[in-house]
């Protein structure tokens, strides 16, 4: 169910560069970098968004008529109204932190720490910042566009045992 | 001198004895991590039976086996995991490469996937398949017993004195070749 047009007009009220669109049934607005913490914060306590279904992120590179390098998607849901909100928020290189959503949603831990391991988005306050699905000693971010789909190297790179070796 | 046998007397060398006992007995590890672990489960359950070739007792400690089946995609943070299972277990040991992910990648030709495990760990025999039905696995763990047979158990000690020897002997002397 999309959000409703009272949700969105309170938003656009209190933030300023704020954009909403709807498409086949789906709200989407689009944050500045600088509100989002506030706009989150805004959605939660008066659009009673109590729900952080999702957050992942976008590469950008290469992409036709693409202005930004990275998306970060936040998806919202109010289980109560079953309103849901699309919140989208743009970064670019080198400044690639953004507050972390983790006080809000509790939720959001391990999501921002997906984005953090495939992206390399930092989250600032995020407790626990650290690779989720790739290994530690891992270097490089795979979602970007910019890494090989066969990487570097990287899972080729462990010692061989040989049959006396047991 | 020859020497008269009664009917029932077989003569036999105690290596082939205990080569026989143990390709009889083979006990898997099942290392599944996709869905050729469930063709893998199909073969140890009731309809496909692998315990009328003796290798029924899935053991979930390497401890306790001599044949490791890895069934599935092994991801680079896995890898480290699948070695050390394997080197704690037991010799003598065997590894069975099941399907084309454990052989050779398969489809998943991506930065965090292995493109087979034969790289990193020793493999004895391959399965092909995507995933390959259970008569393919009976079939490549009675061509595993075939090769206990005939080439006897080695352990790492004496696999190192034959590789060592392997370059001055002709592949036909060697021992899976030679025999029969």
């Amino acid at each position: 169910m999309p959000a409703k047009p009272e949700t969105i007009a309170a938003l656009a009220a209190r933030f300023a560069g704020l954009s909403a669109s709807e498409f086949r049934g789906d709200t989407r607005v689009v944050v500045l970098k600088d509100s989002l913490l506030a706009a989150m914060q805004h959605l939660k306590s008066d659009g009673k968004f109590d729900l952080l279904v999702d957050v992942t992120c976008v590469d950008y590179l290469n992409y036709r008529d693409a202005r930004d390098r990275f998306g970060l998607v936040y998806l919202l849901a109010n289980t109560v109204t079953n309103e849901r909100l699309t919140v989208r928020s743009f970064l670019n290189e080198p400044d690639l932190t953004v507050p972390s959503m983790v006080p809000l949603w509790s939720g959001a831990n391990w999501l921002e720490r997906e984005v953090y391991d495939m992206f390399g988005i930092l989250f600032d306050g995020h407790p626990d910042l650290r690779r989720i699905l790739m290994p530690n000693e891992f270097a490089e971010f795979p979602l970007r566009k910019d890494y090989p789909l066969q990487g570097r190297g990287e899972r080729h790179n462990f010692p061989v045992l040989k049959r006396n070796q047991a | 001198m020859a020497v008269e046998l009664p009917d029932n007397v077989v003569v036999t060398k105690l290596d082939e004895l205990a080569s026989w006992c143990r390709k009889n007995s083979l006990w898997p590890m099942p290392f599944a991590t996709a869905c050729c672990g469930i063709e893998l489960m199909a073969t140890g359950a009731s309809r496909h039976d692998l315990a009328r070739f003796g290798a029924e007792v899935f053991r979930f400690s390497p401890r306790q086996c001599d044949l490791m089946i890895v069934a599935g995609r092994v991801v680079m943070k896995m890898l480290p995991v699948l070695q050390r299972i394997w080197q704690q277990m037991h010799e003598p040991k065997w590894c069975i490469s099941m399907g084309a992910c454990a052989s050779t990648g398969g489809v998943f030709d991506t930065y965090c996937v292995v493109q087979g495990i034969d790289r990193f760990v020793p493999v004895d025999m391959y399965v092909p398949g995507c995933p390959p039905r259970p008569e393919q696995l009976i079939q490549a763990i009675i061509d595993l017993q075939d090769k206990i047979q005939r080439e006897g158990t080695i352990s790492g000690a004496e696999f190192e004195t034959a590789t060592r020897q392997m370059t001055k002997r002709a592949l036909q002397e060697l021992p899976m070749y030679g025999r029969q």
